[in-house]
């Protein structure tokens, strides 16, 4: 008896301790720089870019291919939704249990650069896959926090551009699309009419909120934080901003009510079907083409700014959005990861895989290629080179996202359900929005 | 008692079988007798353990910590921060606890009309099966798709049809029926606490309706009989003999679904997204929001021990009262 209950109670504690290593094992014990213990494979987690997940797998299975031709490395894919990267990444950050390589979106890289992660891109690091140079200085601007090395390296490039329905314009009698936010009023309401409406949003999307709010911020002169990396939500600018874009649909009437509820691009829908005349998207050209459309039914232009020439400073007209190539600190494979990273970055790869997504290479060589002269990419390409901002770069990025992002989603429903979006009611979602952000 | 400890002398014990030694045979027979029973729950415990208390353990430890994205890779270095977390999701006159609260009470609102329709149309459902007719299989079979529907799909399906301008129920409410005067939205502003609630008894309902059906199947039809020939109607028969006859059933069911509602986080989730509309923020996406979303994840653990505390006081209150309910009942 004695000596089942002793055995019993060896069991419950190997059980508990094995239970506790499992608790809070993984990230703790591997502190350092990865290894190449496992030389010969790597996992790779890529985002959704193109309409779904086949089409990706499709893109990228040859290319991947291609790598094990060369270097003789298997490369394992998982495509993964943008809906779930965020929680993936922060799950594999959690239990030390991730991929080798993997996909970020840009406006990420501080806040998971914050969690010690992800292997900086230090000099070293940088002369293994040719060299910080061949990148553009934009992109290379969201790739983590200012005066740090780098959490990842740039991988698609896009911005933002105004997307307009030709023969919607020339129905109203508009020779050109608008340079200025008050030329978009203007038009907006001649188009707003019988049904159609002058500009798409898509209110309930936290992300593409503060994407519109940022670079109207920008031309307010706020910047979101200050320079110590402290929300400042609720100075005038970004009130401004954010009740600008809101008052789109409260005031000026230009975007429908039921596109405060959209969050899933029914807004890319509604002006594939004529529905809408416009809407600030970065790069649709594929959306469009897979919805019906011609490449002739639309054109592209600048997104409007007050003095109706993009440029420097309180010019920016889009964020710097994209996404960026990321390596596990705790990898198994470093050399691998490294040459993939190069592979991937590499001249030819960036013009073959930027064409097929419709995105913009942020390698400057990669550029040259004819392709990104087209007509829509080469607005996408030039509003990179001119007139594009990175989100701020802060270890608070994904946070302010959400919040900020679900002020303008409330204000927006206030808008649909006809209550009155005012100054006062802005700073104080935005105020709210600033309360809840983490002290750190 | 006396009888476990000291056990009558069996016949196997008086005589062994020649060529065994006693004592080995005695070991599995007081074995079966008095530790079997501790065996054979000790996976079942393990299991508990790992997967229910210490996961318990790990979160109340992480909500006396300042657990933010610095820290989650190696969650055992962030700052102790005593009863911060705490305070802040108690703190009703700042934007965090004022949210926490406001969410608190959507989802007492929430459940307790959620239960109590899906309690009263599965008991009414089931009563009025209890009836032979024709189809009754059929129907049978039908009332209980909700509940055999993978629930991401289901509610999925609900947010298409709830959509403002291309959904379903608009284009039935406004276009067919004309019962309002402008389409109304669903999945953002006030009524947005009225599609949760329709998708949540949807779902539920069959639940309810299943097991008060087993509880039905119990109750003699002998009873049912006599009252019929003492001049009961129908509705005293349900309020004299079917409803007492449920009662453990129900006390039962009202608790499981309780505890379900008040912490479903897949329907206002599918529905809403990472962010629901202030009129439908359930308690439940909303401590995910403060811990999944914005990176907070030691707040995020306190609102769980507060959630945790609220349903243990809620759930041992039930009981208790219940409990001295049915030995009144009994006496």
């Amino acid at each position: 008896m004695r000596r089942l209950r002793a055995l019993a109670a060896l069991a419950t504690v190997t059980a508990l301790s094995g239970a506790t290593l499992t608790a809070c094992g993984g990230g703790t014990s591997t502190g350092g720089e990865g290894s190449n213990a496992s030389p010969k494979t790597l996992t790779y987690w890529a985002s959704n870019q193109g309409p779904n997940i086949a089409a990706d797998k499709k893109i990228l299975t040859p290319e991947l291919k291609k790598f094990e031709q060369q270097t003789g490395i298997k490369v394992k894919l998982e495509v993964i939704p943008w809906s779930d990267l965020l929680n993936r990444i922060l799950a594999a950050t959690t239990s030390g249990q991730g991929p080798d390589v993997l996909n970020i979106g840009n406006t990420w890289s501080s806040s998971l650069q914050a969690t010690g992660a992800l292997l900086p891109w230090d000099a070293e690091n940088f002369k293994a896959i040719g060299g910080k140079d061949r990148f553009v200085d934009a992109a290379l601007g969201s790739t983590g926090t200012e005066g740090k090395d780098p959490a990842a390296v740039p991988l698609y490039s896009l911005s933002y551009a105004l997307y307009y329905n030709k023969a919607m314009f020339k129905e109203a009698g508009i020779s050109k699309p608008p340079a200025t936010w008050d030329d978009l009023v203007t038009v907006g309401k001649k188009l707003s009419k019988d049904g159609k409406w002058a500009l798409g949003a898509e209110g309930s999307n936290l992300v593409n909120n503060i994407h519109q709010a940022f670079a109207l911020g920008k031309q307010h002169g706020a910047d979101f934080f200050d320079a110590q990396g402290k929300p400042t939500f609720t100075s005038n600018g970004a009130v401004s901003a954010v009740k600008q874009y809101v008052d789109f649909m409260a005031k000026d009437k230009i975007i429908a009510p039921g596109n405060a509820e959209y969050a899933q691009n029914q807004s890319l829908r509604d002006f594939a079907q004529g529905k809408t005349a416009m809407v600030l998207w970065q790069a649709a050209a594929t959306t469009f083409e897979a919805q019906g459309m011609k490449p002739d039914d639309w054109g592209v232009a600048p997104v409007p700014v007050a003095s109706g020439k993009p440029g420097a400073e309180r010019q920016v007209n889009s964020m710097v959005a994209g996404i960026n190539l990321a390596v596990f600190k705790n990898t198994d494979n470093l050399d691998g990861a490294r040459k993939f990273v190069k592979f991937m970055t590499s001249d030819a790869e960036q013009a073959h895989l930027n064409k097929a997504y419709g995105s913009i290479p942020p390698v400057t060589a990669a550029q040259k290629d004819a392709a990104f002269d087209r007509q829509d990419t080469a607005v996408l390409r030039d509003t990179l080179r001119k007139s594009a901002a990175p989100l701020p770069q802060v270890p608070n990025e994904s946070q302010f996202e959400t919040s900020v992002g679900t002020a303008i989603k409330k204000l927006f429903a206030d808008a649909a359900a006809g209550r009155p979006v005012t100054t006062e009611s802005v700073k104080s979602e935005l105020s709210k929005a600033q309360q809840q952000m983490p002290k750190s | 008692m006396t009888t476990l400890t000291t056990p009558p002398p069996s016949k196997e014990r008086a005589a062994p079988p020649a060529g065994k030694r006693p004592s080995r045979l005695r070991l599995p027979a007081r074995l079966r007798r008095v530790s079997l029973p501790y065996l054979l729950l000790l996976p079942a415990l393990l299991l508990e353990l790992v997967v229910h208390l210490i996961p318990m353990g790990v979160g109340i430890v992480m909500s006396f910590k300042e657990l933010t994205q610095f820290f989650i890779r190696d969650w055992g270095a962030a700052p102790w921060t005593g009863l911060d977390n705490y305070k802040l999701s108690v703190d009703f006159d700042a934007p965090v606890g004022e949210a926490l609260l406001h969410s608190f009470f959507v989802t007492v609102a929430f459940t307790v009309l959620s239960v109590g329709l899906c309690w009263l149309i599965g008991t009414a459902a089931a009563v009025f099966m209890q009836e032979h007719f024709r189809g009754r299989g059929l129907l049978r079979a039908v009332f209980l798709i909700p509940y055999a529907l993978p629930v991401y799909a289901a509610v999925i399906t609900w947010s298409f049809m709830f959509q403002r301008d291309t959904g379903l129920i608009n284009h039935v409410l406004h276009d067919q029926l004309g019962l309002t005067d402008s389409r109304p939205f669903w999945l953002i502003g006030d009524n947005s606490f009225v599609a949760l609630l329709t998708v949540s008894v949807w779902k539920g309902w069959p639940f309810a309706f299943l097991i008060v059906m087993a509880g039905l199947q119990n109750i003699p039809k002998e009873q049912y009989e006599a009252a019929a020939i003492d001049g009961a109607g129908m509705w005293q028969q349900v309020r004299r003999i079917t409803l007492p006859s449920l009662r453990p059933v129900n006390q039962v069911l009202v608790l499981v679904l309780f505890l379900w509602t008040f912490n479903d986080f897949n329907t206002p989730y599918v529905l809403f997204g990472k962010s629901a509309p202030e009129a439908a923020d359930l308690i439940s996406i909303h401590i995910y929001q403060s811990s999944f979303v914005t990176w907070n994840f030691g707040t995020g653990s306190a609102m769980s021990v507060l959630l945790l505390l609220f349903l243990l006081l809620v759930t041992a209150g039930y009981l208790l009262v219940t409990s001295r309910g049915r030995k009144t009942a009994d006496v």
